[in-house]
């Protein structure tokens, strides 16, 4: 059975600590690692548009010395032609050594690795998960603030739909510490299983509306864009798109040492006038995004430098 | 009310009210020769009212998928007219296509013949979710 990352809590937090290390000393001696992909291939299946997780999937197998096929958009692929998902993978594992997926429905890469002979990614299902975001949450906060406890973290905007902020939360629950201030209009706040995992493991969450009353308490502030595609129903987006918009005169409001991340893409959740603010970490977290990744793909292909 | 009592079958005892049909669609009990009965509504001192059915014949049921149906159920298996074993009923851990996913943006409505798979997410609470998109199974 090939080993898959579908949920970040595939892995353990010994083996996320690796994976950072991994990656610390990829940015480190880039070098090493040049050619321990050579003849490897990775099938990058993007049933969803992407810019930052499939060019960087795709960069870091290229950095190892490997090589990258796929499709960017499910209309070129024979899904079109009514084809499953199993099915694709199914062909896709003939062609590849690894495989990197993302799917607007949920739960449509473990659908996939049931079936599948070689390791699949989940690069976002839907509004579910997307691990490898996570991991690179987790690399950009440690990097950034030089731990994984002892933080209050903000988690603001689209929490309901979010599947980086169901996968960061669930990755944070295991540290010690975490206290989460979950930020958003009761239409889109956490499903209701996260609240449960929240309330069972005993992490401590508050579940506020604005931000400006809290901004001043957070260590981290994960800011999210209300996703026009999860929505059925087009007024009920536009309601609720401009909830929150972080701006120069609410960062006046935060700590000095606030670390500010977003997933991206943004749309105008984030002002352009906070991209100059040291505590804005949104761009650095895209490039760490292609070293874990890569650290990733090492660990799945059991390759060493 | 008379039912006769049965030789070698089952009584399911301790439904909860109106629940009784339910099992008997999932049973097959219409497929059935030997005799069965359903009774409704009877007083009970522990639940108010429940429901009973008696099966008069030994047939083949997997107690578990019971179990999800109704944990609350006492199964007796009866042998040559008494009462041979009492069975008390755990909700599985898994429920394989007994119920299907309600979330739209669930890949088990659009993904063909994939198994309809659920965990059991909460015993205390009695609460599954989907294996794939983790959304909780509402009945009804």
């Amino acid at each position: 059975m090939p080993r898959h990352l579908l949920n970040i809590t595939d892995l353990s937090m010994e083996e996320i600590d690796e994976l950072m290390d991994q990656a610390d000393d990829i940015m480190k001696t880039p070098e090493k690692y040049q050619d321990c992909m050579r003849h490897k291939k990775l099938a990058t299946l993007f049933f969803e548009p992407s810019t930052r997780t499939r060019l960087s999937f795709e960069a870091a197998m290229m950095e190892l010395g490997g090589n990258v096929l796929g499709f960017s958009e499910a209309s070129s692929s024979s899904a079109t032609k009514g084809e499953s998902v199993c099915d694709t993978v199914r062909t896709v594992a003939c062609y590849a050594d690894i495989i990197a997926m993302r799917h607007p429905k949920e739960g449509a890469p473990m659908a996939a690795a049931s079936v599948c002979p070689v390791p699949i990614i989940n690069a976002g299902d839907g509004g579910h998960n997307h691990p490898t975001q996570t991991l690179t949450d987790l690399l950009t906060i440690r990097k950034e603030k030089g731990r994984l406890n002892q933080l209050v973290v903000g988690l603001c905007g689209d929490l309901q739909f979010g599947r980086t902020v169901h996968s960061l939360m669930s990755a944070m629950c295991r540290y010690k510490s975490i206290r989460f201030v979950l930020i958003s209009p009761k239409e889109l706040s956490v499903p209701e299983y996260l609240r449960e995992n929240l309330q069972r493991d005993k992490v401590s969450f508050t579940e506020v509306e604005r931000l400006e009353d809290v901004i001043g308490t957070l260590d981290i502030l994960y800011m999210t864009r209300v996703q026009r595609e999860r929505f059925f129903n087009e007024a009920d987006y536009v309601r609720l798109k401009d909830s929150y918009i972080l701006d120069t005169e609410k960062m006046a409001m935060a700590r000095k040492d606030l670390c500010v991340m977003h997933p991206l893409p943004r749309v105008n959740e984030i002002s352009r006038s906070v991209d100059s603010d040291p505590r804005a970490c949104y761009f650095k977290q895209m490039l760490y995004g292609k070293f874990i990744r890569e650290a990733l793909l090492m660990k799945l292909l059991e390759v060493k430098a | 009310m008379n039912i006769d009592s049965i030789q070698n079958g089952y009584v399911i005892d301790h439904i909860h009210a109106g629940r009784s049909m339910e099992l008997y669609r999932y049973l097959k009990l219409d497929q059935l020769d030997c005799s069965v009965a359903i009774i409704k509504n009877v007083k009970s001192q522990r639940m108010g009212k429940k429901d009973i059915i008696k099966i008069d014949q030994l047939i083949s049921v997997d107690w578990e998928m019971l179990g999800y149906i109704d944990p609350d159920v006492t199964v007796n298996v009866i042998k040559d007219g008494k009462r041979v074993e009492k069975k008390q009923l755990e909700m599985p851990d898994q429920v394989i296509n007994v119920m299907k996913c309600k979330n739209p943006r669930c890949i088990t409505q659009t993904e063909q013949e994939l198994d309809q798979i659920f965990f059991l997410a909460d015993r205390e609470k009695r609460v599954y979710r989907c294996h794939y998109c983790e959304t909780a199974y509402k009945r009804g």
